[in-house]
């Protein structure tokens, strides 16, 4: 029997709305976009951008700052609503996403948007650049840190692995890896498309410390982050459990809603009622 | 050639400390000084080419100068999208140092045979394809890959390929080297091919056809305007190379000829492998002669050309 989606409960605090229905407008601006990916990411961004990451907004390759790597590129909705919000550029281009006149597309691109480190979209590819970037912060004994956001349906990608195993051999403690382990991927559930279970267990097998966290609980997000290292020998992994589309009822595990086109005024609507603090 | 191109990874590193180098599954005992000497800027990290790429990448937009090196079809085959996205994308500096250009791999069949290696790479923005003639070109080529800004694709001849470039050759990487000059007929040659070519321009000459050779080893960006000023005033160019006729050298030269608006007719044929996976194993000697890219192949095509020879019938 294939498993159920998950269930999750964990109510949204007032920043969590706001922070989606940002993204609701640059769907709206945009006219389409990775929606149920992006929702399922906002905790997550939203506590490394507050609370771990180091950078300075103003000086995007400032050689101290950590090391970011949205992997799952197709979540960037909600990336680019926290890079705007920490001033990485002006709020005017999250209202120019997807035209040819802004600097935000469908996927994040280096040297375009700062604040971006690499270019994703196409899956796979960013834990093994971030290995690059983890082993040079080891050979300059520089202090900063890597972190890649990936998502259990990147995950089927080979080379996922052949980067983590690439990761477990070198013992890079100073990488961490967060996943977004929503259960879901474009067409089903992972358990349906491509199984990943035992997915902890194959990250401890590849070398990395691991510990599971509620990936829409705040504070459960920060305590970990606040742990890492897990093991000063050992890369991190924190797999955190979401929603895809968390925060609004009919957007949740509904695959519909993985990507969205044509989006209608009356969606949007829906959306932001959805997203409404509650008076 | 390969040994001189690793072994001036290990010079240049030793002089360099940006530059890293990073192996797949390498023969045992591969730069051996280099991890000697060096062992944080020796990586030998397996079989597994999709993650050297992203590495190289990673490190490379860091600071580093990264030299890869594996089986030529790995890196280009397997790797497209690595190569495409994670080093052209964000012009990493990151040199890929291709084993077995060509049918040099012939004994080991069509899995290792870097057949169409330039062509695929040659559509993708960014990347620079160089192909040396012998070890002392490379030795002259290698310095030049250490500051280049963006990716370095250097396809490796066999090893032990006879010595037919000197110092009064220089190397620029984006410059077409004329080898001799020749008024009746041009060749074009890439890689070790440019032995191939010479011979044919002596035989050629020897019979009065007065030809000329230009060699490319930097394939991309190929120099157009060098090759223009040769290729104007000869009626019959031959392009030659190790590569399948598709979109290699020789699809290079025909892009440029076709647009060129040459004021005089121009014949052309192209010389390389055709559009078929090698069927045979031997040896890369063997294999070049089953699809005739030899100097006697050169001999034929262009006395055919300029009108001294039949075209023979293609066997059935």
């Amino acid at each position: 029997m294939i498993k159920p989606p998950p269930v999750n409960t964990t109510s949204l605090d007032a920043r969590s709305r706001e922070l989606r229905r940002r993204i609701v407008r640059m769907l709206e601006k945009g006219g389409r976009g990775h929606v149920g990916s992006a929702f399922s990411l906002v905790e997550i961004l939203r506590v490394l951008y507050d609370d771990f990451l180091k950078y300075d907004s103003r000086v995007p390759r400032w050689p101290q700052r950590d090391r970011f790597i949205l992997s799952k590129g197709h979540g960037c909705l909600a990336l680019y609503v926290l890079l705007a919000e920490k001033g990485f550029f002006p709020e005017s281009e999250l209202w120019k996403f997807c035209k040819p006149d802004g600097i935000l597309g469908g996927h994040p691109e280096y040297g375009k948007v700062p604040g971006i480190e690499a270019s994703t979209g196409s899956l796979g590819h960013g834990l093994p650049i971030a290995v690059g970037f983890a082993l040079n912060a080891r050979h300059e004994k520089a202090g900063h840190r890597t972190v890649v956001v990936s998502s259990d349906g990147e995950c089927n990608e080979g080379s996922v692995w052949e980067a983590a195993l690439c990761a477990g051999k070198h013992k890079l403690s100073n990488l961490t890896v967060l996943v977004d382990y929503n259960k879901q991927q474009s067409y089903s559930t992972t358990y349906e498309v491509l199984d990943m279970e035992p997915f902890a267990d194959k990250w401890r097998a590849f070398g990395f410390a691991v510990e599971e966290v509620d990936g829409h609980d705040v504070e459960q997000l920060r305590g970990a982050l606040k742990r890492v290292p897990f093991d000063s020998s050992k890369p991190t992994t924190i797999l955190c459990h979401t929603i895809k589309g968390k925060g609004a009822r009919f957007v949740e595990n509904n695959l519909n809603w993985h990507h969205k086109n044509k989006v209608t005024e009356e969606e949007i609507k829906s959306l932001l009622a959805e997203l409404e603090d509650p008076s | 050639m390969r040994k001189t191109c690793l072994d001036m990874v290990y010079e240049l590193a030793r002089k360099d400390s940006r530059i890293f180098f990073i192996g797949s599954d390498l023969g045992v005992g591969t730069l051996k000084q280099f991890k000697t000497e060096m062992p944080n800027r020796f990586l030998m990290e397996g079989v597994s080419e999709a993650n050297l790429v992203g590495m190289a990448a990673g490190l490379a937009l860091e600071g580093k100068i990264v030299y890869i090196n594996t089986i030529a079809t790995f890196l280009t085959r397997r790797c497209f999208e690595q190569v495409a996205l994670d080093l052209c994308l964000h012009k990493a500096n990151v040199r890929l140092i291709a084993n077995g250009g060509g049918v040099v791999y012939a004994p080991l069949g069509p899995t290792h045979e870097a057949i169409e290696d330039i062509a695929i790479f040659r559509t993708l923005p960014r990347m620079t394809i160089l192909a040396p003639a012998d070890a002392e070109e490379m030795r002259r080529l290698m310095p030049a890959t250490v500051d280049h800004q963006g990716p370095i694709y250097i396809r490796l001849g066999k090893g032990g390929d006879p010595v037919v470039t000197n110092d009064r050759v220089p190397f620029q990487i984006g410059k077409a080297y004329p080898m001799k000059e020749g008024s009746d007929a041009l060749i074009v040659s890439t890689g070790i091919m440019l032995k191939a070519a010479l011979e044919a321009a002596a035989s050629l000459e020897a019979v009065g056809i007065k030809t000329g050779v230009l060699h490319v080893p930097t394939v991309k960006p190929f120099d157009q305007e060098t090759f223009l000023e040769k290729a104007r005033p000869v009626p019959a160019i031959v392009t030659v190379e190790e590569h399948s006729v598709i979109g290699g050298l020789g699809g290079a030269v025909a892009e440029i000829m076709a647009e060129a608006g040459f004021q005089t007719p121009k014949r052309f044929r192209r010389i390389g492998i055709p559009d078929v996976f090698p069927d045979q194993y031997g040896s890369q000697a063997s294999l070049l002669r089953r699809y005739e890219i030899t100097a006697e192949k050169i001999v034929s095509v262009i006395r055919q050309l300029r009108g001294l020879e039949q075209p023979q019938p293609q066997p059935a």
